[in-house]
């Protein structure tokens, strides 16, 4: 009893009148804050590809110029960067996705004895810091450098060794983002199929993807972000081709060109209307699907 | 039908094989290449021979301790400042989102859409000297003239801070939204009051203790930072902490603070890209050795072995991790 009065009492005292405040108004300000902290340098960045673009770095803000907008590729190997980052980033996703999802499916549909260390394989990749990713990939392209094959080396340094090094680590990001949406998959819309007469296949293609195809272009488009802002791999991997986070890391020690950040703009609002887009999508679809459901 | 019923028997493995092929050849065989090639001898232009020199652990490790353990450190710190910076932010998220939870979330992950190494130099800018941040403080006086940020340690540990927040907010947030708010009425309701007396002892020596390691780190002296970041555990412990949250919310936010810390401790300690745009040659870490070593200097060796100690500490880790916390735990939390 005494507790109870006591504790009663306690939750009017001026100090837990302060708690309540600091409840109502701190907490709210404290996110404004720490929102502004993570957008802070996006901003900076996107406030940046205005600057005047005639000096040599773009560190200090010397006035406002279009320049740099209307000739964003007007730096001499930053066209050539970009390209090769958009042709990696395309292939990479795209084999990755399609491996990776094949691994999910497996996953969540059928029982089989390997479960345990096939989730220890996927999950190892997304464990290791990129510089050991990178390093070790870069080990294995220098110790084959000497076999004696008829083709010459088997991994010389080049696009290619860059597009295997991104595939690798963008399948468990896949596998985890389409097992996510395979979780909750309404499997009752199948077996309806199969009863109406449908083949597995015929119930794969008409039933089973459009279902899992939001998943499928989430993961499509986490593998195309990690791929596109990838240097450290990239640096294990690329010999003497250069992309463009590559072509950054080069560029800061001698000054960015305001272009740099006009592009990195580019990227950054496409990936937001791209997540934007899809958002919207998947909840159109979740919302037919609810109502095929009941 | 029997051939329907063994190619059914199979599918699984059809699907897995490319994949994890892939990873094999990709992945695991290079990891075991690169302890291979940490016990080589010699150099790029007269060849290396496979000469099995255990030695060379004991030489990587003693000349380049200091830079593995700054990688420690300062990838714990940064773990344990995005952790306290991005629970109120999951929680308030979570708990009072309301009808912006997903306008915050997206926010919590917009940076991820930028260049990592474009917001890296952005910092360097709103960092500078007389930048965004320091100009004005040194204009009213706060600051010496002198003070800088940029090419100190708190730039790098505030730099991977910042890069790897959003890797700790989410799983955080995931976890607290799971919960079910009726279990913190019900033990509002069995009388879980403000968590004083011990709230405030515990804040003064939780932030006290980080803000002396803090403060030691980052060249600031032991009282500088102590003393601020004891009043404001001292605050928190008074007033915004109560057993509600410590009986209920805390434990079952635990998943979601194993898989937050992971995901930011990981990347953060081999980060060098920080360490080499905001700091300075003393605040180098482990991956800036690694780095330079096989890209500049080609003594493939020890980079290879300190790349494979790298890993192995971080295998440890997970593996006594996962030992507390469960595997399947471990592997589904990353989702």
């Amino acid at each position: 009893m005494a507790t109870s009065s006591a504790a009663l009492a306690a939750r009017r005292t001026p100090a837990d009148r302060v708690a309540r405040a600091v409840d109502r108004w701190l907490l709210p300000v404290y996110v404004v804050g720490v929102t502004a902290y993570l957008i802070l340098p996006v901003a900076v960045m996107i406030l940046f590809s205005f600057n005047d673009p005639t000096g040599r770095s773009n560190l200090v803000w010397r006035g406002f110029s279009l320049d740099a907008w209307f000739n964003p590729v007007g730096r001499p190997g930053l066209g050539e960067a970009v390209r090769n980052s958009l042709v990696v980033a395309f292939l990479a996703t795209l084999v990755a996705t399609v491996l990776g999802t094949s691994i999910a499916l497996a996953l969540t549909r059928y029982q089989f004895r390997g479960r345990a260390a096939t989730n220890v394989l996927i999950f190892l990749p997304m464990a290791t810091p990129e510089i050991v990713l990178g390093a070790s990939l870069l080990t294995m392209f220098v110790a084959t450098a000497d076999l004696p094959l008829p083709g010459g080396v088997l991994f010389p340094l080049n696009i290619r060794t860059v597009m295997i090094a991104h595939i690798m680590f963008c399948i468990s990001f896949v596998v985890v983002t389409v097992k996510a949406r395979l979780a909750h998959f309404p499997r009752n819309l199948e077996e309806a199929a199969m009863d109406l007469g449908a083949n597995e296949w015929t119930t794969f293609w008409k039933v089973t993807f459009p279902l899992i195809l939001p998943g499928i272009v989430a993961g499509a488009l986490l593998a195309f972000s990690l791929s596109i802002d990838d240097y450290v791999v990239t640096a294990f991997t690329s010999g003497q081709t250069e992309t463009f986070p590559l072509y950054i890391y080069g560029s800061q020690l001698r000054g960015i060109p305001v272009q740099v950040n006009v592009i990195g703009t580019i990227i950054f609002g496409t990936a937001v209307l791209l997540v934007l887009l899809t958002t919207f999508w998947q909840r159109r679809v979740a919302a037919r699907e609810y109502g095929a459901g009941e | 039908m029997r051939r329907a019923l063994r190619l059914r028997a199979a599918a699984p493995y059809l699907l897995l094989l490319p994949g994890l092929l892939w990873l094999v050849i990709f992945y695991v065989y290079p990891a075991f290449q690169m302890f291979l090639t940490s016990l080589w001898t010699g150099n790029l232009d007269t060849g290396y021979q496979q000469t099995w020199n255990w030695g060379i652990y004991g030489e990587a490790i003693s000349e380049y301790w200091p830079w593995l353990a700054r990688s420690i450190v300062y990838g714990g710190l940064a773990t344990i400042l995005a952790f306290a910076l991005g629970f109120p932010l999951a929680y308030a998220i979570a708990f009072r989102g309301g009808q912006y939870k997903n306008v915050l979330l997206f926010l919590v992950i917009a940076p991820f859409f930028t260049s990592f190494l474009l917001r890296t130099i952005s910092w360097k800018i709103i960092l500078a000297d007389s930048g965004l941040v320091l100009g004005p403080l040194k204009e009213i006086g706060i600051l010496p003239e002198e003070f800088r940020l940029l090419a100190t340690p708190a730039a790098v540990i505030a730099g991977i801070t910042y890069n790897f927040l959003p890797f700790m907010t989410l799983p955080l947030y995931v976890a607290l939204e799971k919960i079910d708010k009726r279990l913190i009425e019900a033990a509002e309701d069995l009388y879980a009051g403000p968590w004083r007396p011990q709230g405030t002892v515990v804040g003064v020596a939780i932030g006290g203790a980080l803000g002396l390691v803090v403060g030691l780190v980052m060249d600031y002296g032991p009282f500088a930072l102590s003393i601020p970041f004891a009043i404001a555990g001292a605050l928190v412990g008074t007033w915004l902490i109560g057993q509600a949250f410590i009986r209920v919310t805390l434990p079952l936010a635990l998943p979601g603070i194993f898989a937050g810390s992971l995901l930011t401790f990981i990347p953060a300690v081999g980060d060098f890209i920080n360490a080499e745009l905001l700091g300075n040659p003393q605040s180098l870490m482990i991956g800036n050795v690694i780095q330079a070593r096989y890209l500049k200097v080609t003594d493939y060796p020890t980079a290879s072995a300190l790349s494979f100690v790298l890993m192995l500490a971080i295998l440890i880790g997970l593996f006594i991790y996962a030992r507390l916390i469960g595997t399947e735990e471990l592997t589904g939390a990353s989702i």
